[in-house]
């Protein structure tokens, strides 16, 4: 921990609601309207957390408690990344699976908050985004070998940080095929075209939305405010497999992150303007293709000599 | 040192297979073909940067045949026959992108243990293991006879590859002669396609079961 991981892991906390602004932005402009302001997010949040919450009758501990489980593992999972290239918040050999185990925890939490309405719609969602997620995770692991086997460490702030930079030209093009695992991961992830559709109020499409449509007022800023923060997250993983950042002093390690976040940002508008959202079927394809990916990347590196 | 040009072309050859492998629609099917088809004729300039003639000769004939001639002759069948999409394949595309990456796991498996000499980079070899098994999935297990061409086609491109590894003692008329003999070969099962759907409305090869005298 050092004073520039602190000040990178506010900031990135701060901004981390712009990302969904910026993307919704691109997809208006490039479908030609003019679109929501890109702090809508912050207006947003504002305006929830004045308002007060509205619980069913039905509804247990289990529900209030799931945003609250959502955002602190959120920021627990963002402390393990080391945001200024450098060093991490916290870390340790394996936190790996921490970070993995953590983002679970929070969609467990959310799960559970969406089976204990009692609705039988909730509890659909619920189901379809356990579906996404046990195809998505093998990705994500697979991503993660790749990053442990260049590096030769299992520790997130090493795998990412200073060991990387010194590795990443020798194995570029398997962090390459890691990064495009990683944002298909992304985009499932955080509830984006082609997975899910952030816009659509569609019961019959619906994923992420449908599942979180009990909540309200605070509770409903807060899954929000951490569904931002995942995308910073996973921005983050695309963009340290893409451009190592060990080697840079760490103001300019910071703003290569944020630009890199602003990129991703971007390519997610421009994803959700030119494809459409995938069939529920063909949903695991996509992921199988991310670990597809990623796994050929781990062959790779298996190979290298 | 970034990784070699070559190791790139590879790569992308691997992804091209994965991209048939995943894609419902012939037509990207065919584009896909394309593109490792200009894939593979980069690849011996890339390999052998000595620019003789053979190289180039070698180059040219297969981006003209591969990437140009053969997906042009195919989309135009996929036009005539009016067929869009895989529908019904023997092995799911999940499933099939899975066998995918296994069969790549296998190639560098066994390209390990193969000794052959003086081999140009370490990924040609199960480069094109990879691409003859992901060619012969693609053959056995699709349905419609369109795919069934392109997966006759990968495994081609993946036999070139293999013969990559030993351009500079293979002569140029034997390549060509290989070369003119898969353009006479996807030529002759572009009309039998063109008469299958003609017989019988559709192109599943399935159908050709049911023939009767």
């Amino acid at each position: 921990m050092s004073l520039s991981s602190v000040v990178m892991y506010l900031l990135v906390c701060a901004l981390a609601p712009l990302l969904p602004g910026i993307a919704t932005r691109t997809k208006s402009l490039l479908t030609g309207r003019r679109g929501s302001p890109v702090w809508q997010l912050y207006a947003d949040l504002a305006k929830l957390f004045r308002k007060g919450a509205v619980y069913s009758r039905t509804t247990t501990l289990v529900f209030r408690a799931a945003p609250v489980v959502l955002i602190a593992t959120s920021l627990l999972a963002a402390g393990l990344l080391p945001l200024d290239g450098r060093s991490a918040l916290l870390a340790f050999p394996g936190d790996l699976v921490g970070f993995a185990g953590l983002l679970a925890l929070g969609r467990f939490a959310l799960v559970l908050a969406g089976l204990d309405t009692g609705s039988s719609f909730e509890g659909m969602g619920a189901s379809r985004e356990v579906m996404v997620a046990t195809f998505a995770e093998p990705a994500l692991f697979l991503g993660f070998v790749v990053l442990a086997l260049a590096t030769g460490r299992m520790s997130l702030e090493e795998m990412l940080g200073v060991p990387l930079a010194s590795v990443w030209s020798g194995s570029a093009p398997s962090l390459v095929l890691a990064a495009a695992s990683f944002f298909m991961v992304l985009l499932a992830e955080t509830s984006r075209v082609p997975v899910d559709d952030p816009a659509t109020h569609l019961e019959l499409t619906m994923i992420h939305e449908v599942m979180i449509l009990d909540h309200s007022g605070p509770d409903l800023g807060l899954i929000l405010l951490a569904g931002s923060l995942k995308l910073a997250l996973f921005g983050t993983l695309v963009t340290s497999a893409l451009v190592p950042r060990g080697g840079m002093a760490p103001f300019s390690s910071g703003l290569v992150l944020i630009a890199g976040l602003v990129v991703i940002a971007v390519g997610v508008g421009m994803v959700e303007s030119v494809m459409a959202r995938l069939r529920m079927n063909r949903l695991p394809q996509f992921l199988v293709a991310a670990s597809a990916l990623a796994g050929l990347a781990v062959i790779l590196e298996l190979q290298r000599p | 040192m970034i990784a070699p040009i070559h190791d790139l072309l590879l790569l992308l050859v691997i992804l091209t297979n994965f991209w048939v492998l995943g894609t419902t629609r012939l037509s990207a099917t065919v584009r896909a073909t394309a593109i490792q088809g200009l894939l593979l004729g980069l690849l011996p300039v890339a390999l052998h940067p000595g620019w003789t003639a053979h190289t180039i000769g070698l180059a040219v004939g297969t981006i003209v045949v591969k990437a140009i001639v053969l997906p042009a002759f195919l989309l135009w069948a996929t036009r005539e026959a009016a067929v869009r999409r895989e529908v019904e394949p023997l092995v799911g595309f999940s499933a099939s992108l899975m066998l995918g990456a296994v069969a790549v796991a296998l190639a560098f498996a066994i390209a390990t243990r193969l000794a052959l000499p003086d081999v140009p980079t370490r990924l040609l070899v199960p480069v094109a293991l990879a691409t003859v098994m992901v060619g012969l999935l693609v053959l056995t297990t699709r349905s419609k006879a369109l795919s069934q061409v392109v997966g006759y086609l990968i495994l081609e491109n993946g036999i070139y590859v293999f013969g990559l590894s030993q351009a500079e003692r293979v002569p140029f008329l034997v390549e060509v002669g290989v070369l003119l003999d898969i353009f006479v070969g996807v030529f002759i099962m572009g009309i039998v396609v063109f008469h299958i759907n003609r017989e019988f409305d559709s192109l599943d090869s399935a159908r050709l079961t049911e023939l009767k005298d």
